[in-house]
């Protein structure tokens, strides 16, 4: 199975990235981009069949090393 | 008295960090491999500054599952006193020695420049040779040096006395714009509930000599040394 992980700040931390690239953009023209957050995307490919079971590892490594939970947060996917 | 200076793949200051030990301290000092499991009989522990494991993932994030973490984190619980610089204040935070987070830069670069910090503590291994409110000048390095922590835990660590310094101007005064990265509370240095682990950004190893700018930094090892010899600090590897 492969599993998504997408890690983001939590919406009361600063992300002076998102800032930077926000800002770029509304010099491009874009001023309908109103904010920018980035983060990260990792996917996983897992040796199991099971997406319950994928799911329970992803979120495993997620909290142990993917993700910082005094800043971030994140969302699974898994196929 | 050892300084033990644990050695990650990436950490570029431990050189510092042992010259301003043995050479300008006269002290002894051993450098630990992150892989090996003894700490070679350290009073003190540092963990220096660079890019551990390049930094990928988060600074720090990664050097913390370094199997020599199991015996700082030992060496920490029997009180023993523990330094992070810059990348080893990460390692810490990501370790949960400390509490809190760092993020990017509010400037978005690498800032590389002196500062000024005030000493807010002295009761720390590592400032206990400093004079209240003193005002050190070290240079920085970092890029992920804007600390955050919620402000429940902000007001937690200013209850606990555990800001150890503070980024201010050369007068001592917290401004914003001698605030340098962003760090909330302009902390630049904490110290866990205990206060014998503590963290800071700046770098006082770089700072031992008058040749290199400053010798502030000599004030934080020497606080080291006179903790260790006073015998306020008892816990050997």
């Amino acid at each position: 199975m492969r599993a998504r992980v997408f890690v983001t700040l939590k919406p009361s931390v600063f992300d002076p990235q998102g800032k930077t690239i926000a800002d770029a953009l509304h010099s491009l023209g874009y001023g309908g981009v109103e904010d920018v957050r980035q983060g990260k995307y990792f996917e996983l490919d897992l040796a199991t069949s099971e997406a319950a079971q994928a799911r329970a590892m992803a979120s495993e490594v997620a909290d142990k090393l993917l993700a910082n939970p005094v800043i971030e947060s994140y969302r699974i996917e898994v196929d | 008295m050892t300084f033990g200076i644990v050695v990650f793949p990436g950490s570029n200051c431990d050189h510092d960090a042992y010259h301003a030990a043995k050479h300008v301290l006269g002290q002894d000092a051993e450098f630990i491999w992150h892989k090996d499991e003894d700490l070679k009989g350290a009073d003190v522990l540092i963990l220096p500054g660079g890019f551990s494991y390049g930094d990928y993932l988060r600074t720090g994030a990664i050097a913390r599952f370094s199997p020599i973490m199991h015996a700082v984190r030992a060496f920490a619980g029997r009180g023993g006193p523990v330094l992070g610089i810059c990348n080893g204040f990460q390692i810490l935070l990501e370790a949960g020695l400390i509490p809190g987070a760092m993020l990017r830069n509010r400037s978005v670069k690498f800032q590389c420049e002196h500062v000024h910090v005030r000493v807010e503590q002295l009761d720390t291994p590592f400032t206990a040779a400093c004079r209240s409110g003193q005002v050190l000048r070290l240079p920085i390095a970092h890029g992920e040096g804007n600390y955050f922590a919620p402000p429940d835990v902000i007001a937690r660590l200013e209850a606990n006395r555990q800001i150890v310094f503070r980024y201010t101007n050369a007068e001592g005064q917290v401004t914003d714009e001698a605030n340098p990265n962003g760090s909330a509370a302009a902390i630049a240095g904490l110290c866990n509930e205990a206060r014998n682990v503590v963290g800071l950004m700046p770098h006082p190893e770089r700072a031992c000599e008058s040749a290199l700018g400053s010798a502030d930094g000599l004030r934080v090892f020497e606080s080291a040394v006179e903790s260790i010899k006073s015998g306020a600090l008892v816990a050997r590897a």
